[in-house]
C-alpha cells in the first residue's frame, strides 16, 4: 500500500485501494467490538447508494460528528487513511501524526467516486443502507491530502486565515 | 409543466416521481450557470479542480440519470393550493411516489428513528399553503448543510449584535464562519429577518427555492443580499472549505413582522447540489 505517511497537505492523489465505509453507527461498533478485518486499512466517511451490489453514488459525508471516536479508531485499528469532507479536529491531527493521514474527497460528488467503486462485502447489513460497513475497492479516486502525518491541517489554515478577514471586516 | 396549468387537476403519482427524479439528478441551470461562472474566477489550482469535479458530476448524473449526491436529503414538499382540490389525496401521491421513487431512482433510505435509530425509508415533510394558483415545490435537503444552519436571536453579545442591519450581517457571517467547509460549499443561502422561531425557519429554507437570478423586491434587502455575498466570498473559505474566491453563489433575504421582544435571523444553508423542482 501507499506511504501515506510521505504526503503532504495540498498533495492530490488518484487512490487504488480496498477500504471500508464508515459512519456514526459503525465507529461505535468498531469501537465495542473487534472487527479485526479493517486493521492496517483505510476508512471512507460514506453513505452510499448500493443497489444490487453495485455503487450508485457515494461521495463523503462531514467528518467533524465522528472525531470524538476517530483517534481510538486509529490507535486500536492501526488505520493508515482517513476519507471524507471538512476535516476533523485538533485530536484527530495528534492521532494522525507520524502514522496516518486525513484526505478530503469532493463532497457531492458521488457519481465520480461511484464509477470506479466495487462492491465486495456489506458488513452489519442490520445497520440500514447508509450506516452498513461497506468493504469496498476503489481504483483512481481523486483526493486531496487535507491533515498530513507531520501534524499539518489545510484546515486550520483556512480556518485561520478567515478568522483574521472576518475580524477586520468589523 | 407550467405553475397553474394543472389548475382542477392534481399531480398523478407518476408525475410526482418524475418530479424526484429530476429533482435528484438535474442541478437546476441557474445553480450550474453559477458554478460555471465561478470556475471563470477562480484562480487556486485546488479550488479550480474542485469546481471542475462538480461540474463534471453533474453532466454524469444527467446523462446516466443518477443521483447527484449518495445524500438524496429530505425530501420538503411546498404546495400550494386553492379548496377545490383534495389535499388528502394529493398527499397520498406524495407518499406512493417517495416509495416508489426510493425504489427507483433510487434514493438513500434516509428517515432514522432518533431513539432506536431504525431506518424506515423516507418521509417527506410536507407544507401547504392556500393559493389560487396550484403549485408544486420539491427540495431534496441534504443533511450536512441542514447540520450548519442556524438560528440567532438578537442582540448577540458576544457577537456584539445589535437589532440592526449590522447585527444581522454579524450573524450571517458569523454562521458561514462557523460552517467552514462542512456543509459543502459555494454554498447558497436563505435568510429570514423577524417572526417567531419556527417562521424563521421555514422562511429561510423557503428561500432557497428563489432562481438565484431572483433579486429581492425589497430595496433594504436587496442591497444586503448584495452586500452580505461579497462578504461571505471575502472570507476565502472556498469550494469545499479548502480555499479560493467561492464561499457562497447566492444570499437570499425575507423579512416578517417580529414581537417587540423579539428578534430573530433564520440561517438556512443548502450545498451547491441545490436541488430543487417545481410541477
Amino acid at each position: 500500500m501507499t506511504d501515506f505517511t510521505k504526503l503532504n497537505v495540498g498533495d492530490r492523489i488518484q487512490l487504488s485501494a480496498k477500504l471500508f465505509t464508515a459512519r456514526d453507527k459503525a465507529h461505535l461498533y468498531l469501537l465495542d467490538n473487534n472487527f479485526d478485518k479493517i486493521k492496517d486499512s483505510i476508512i471512507y466517511h460514506c453513505g452510499p447508494i448500493i443497489k444490487d451490489n453495485k455503487v450508485i453514488a457515494a461521495g463523503p459525508t462531514t467528518s467533524s460528528r465522528l472525531n470524538p471516536y476517530t483517534p481510538e479508531l486509529i490507535e486500536k485499528y492501526n488505520i493508515k487513511a482517513i476519507i471524507g469532507k471538512g476535516g476533523m479536529d485538533e485530536s484527530v491531527l495528534e492521532a494522525l501524526r507520524g502514522k496516518a493521514i486525513y484526505a478530503s474527497a469532493i463532497g457531492g460528488a458521488a457519481l465520480v467516486y461511484a464509477k470506479n467503486m466495487t462492491v465486495k462485502k456489506q458488513h452489519m447489513p442490520e445497520f440500514g443502507m447508509p450506516e452498513s460497513i461497506w468493504e469496498l475497492v476503489v481504483k483512481d479516486i481523486p483526493l486531496i491530502v487535507t491533515m498530513d502525518s507531520k501534524g499539518n491541517s489545510l484546515y486550520d489554515d483556512i480556518l485561520q486565515n478567515s478568522k483574521n478577514i472576518l475580524e477586520s471586516l468589523y | 409543466m407550467q405553475p397553474g396549468k394543472i389548475k382542477n387537476t392534481i399531480p398523478t403519482t407518476e408525475a410526482i416521481v418524475r418530479l424526484y427524479t429530476v429533482c435528484a439528478t438535474e442541478l437546476p441551470g441557474d445553480v450550474r450557470e453559477k458554478l460555471r461562472k465561478s470556475l471563470e474566477k477562480e484562480e487556486s489550482d485546488t479550488a479550480k479542480h474542485i469546481l471542475k469535479t462538480i461540474l463534471e458530476n453533474t453532466d454524469l448524473a444527467k446523462k446516466e440519470s443518477k443521483p447527484i449526491c449518495q445524500d438524496t436529503g429530505t425530501p420538503v414538499f411546498y404546495i400550494s393550493i386553492d379548496n377545490t382540490l383534495p389535499l388528502d389525496e394529493i398527499k397520498k401521491h406524495i407518499e406512493a411516489a417517495t416509495k416508489q421513487a426510493t425504489e427507483k431512482i433510487p434514493l438513500r433510505p434516509n428517515a432514522t428513528d432518533p431513539i432506536t435509530g431504525t431506518n424506515t425509508g423516507n418521509k417527506p415533510i410536507i407544507h401547504i399553503e392556500q393559493s389560487d394558483q396550484f403549485r408544486i415545490d420539491l427540495l431534496m435537503k441534504g443533511g450536512g448543510s441542514e447540520n450548519i444552519s442556524a438560528i440567532y436571536s438578537l442582540p448577540d453579545t458576544k457577537l456584539n449584535a445589535n437589532r440592526d442591519i449590522e447585527g444581522i450581517k454579524r450573524c450571517v457571517l458569523d454562521a458561514v464562519f462557523h460552517a467552514q467547509g462542512k456543509g459543502c460549499p459555494p454554498y447558497i443561502i436563505g435568510i429570514a429577518i423577524g417572526g417567531n422561531i419556527e417562521q424563521v425557519a421555514h422562511l429561510s429554507k423557503k428561500q432557497l427555492l428563489r432562481n438565484l437570478n431572483d433579486r429581492s423586491k425589497d430595496e433594504q434587502l436587496n442591497k444586503l443580499e448584495t452586500e452580505l455575498l461579497e462578504n461571505i466570498n471575502k472570507l476565502k473559505i472556498g469550494p469545499m472549505g479548502l480555499g479560493g474566491k467561492t464561499t457562497a453563489l447566492s444570499v437570499k433575504i425575507a423579512k416578517t413582522h417580529r414581537h417587540p421582544a423579539s428578534y430573530f435571523i433564520g440561517i438556512s444553508f443548502s450545498c451547491w447540489a441545490l436541488r430543487r423542482q417545481s410541477l
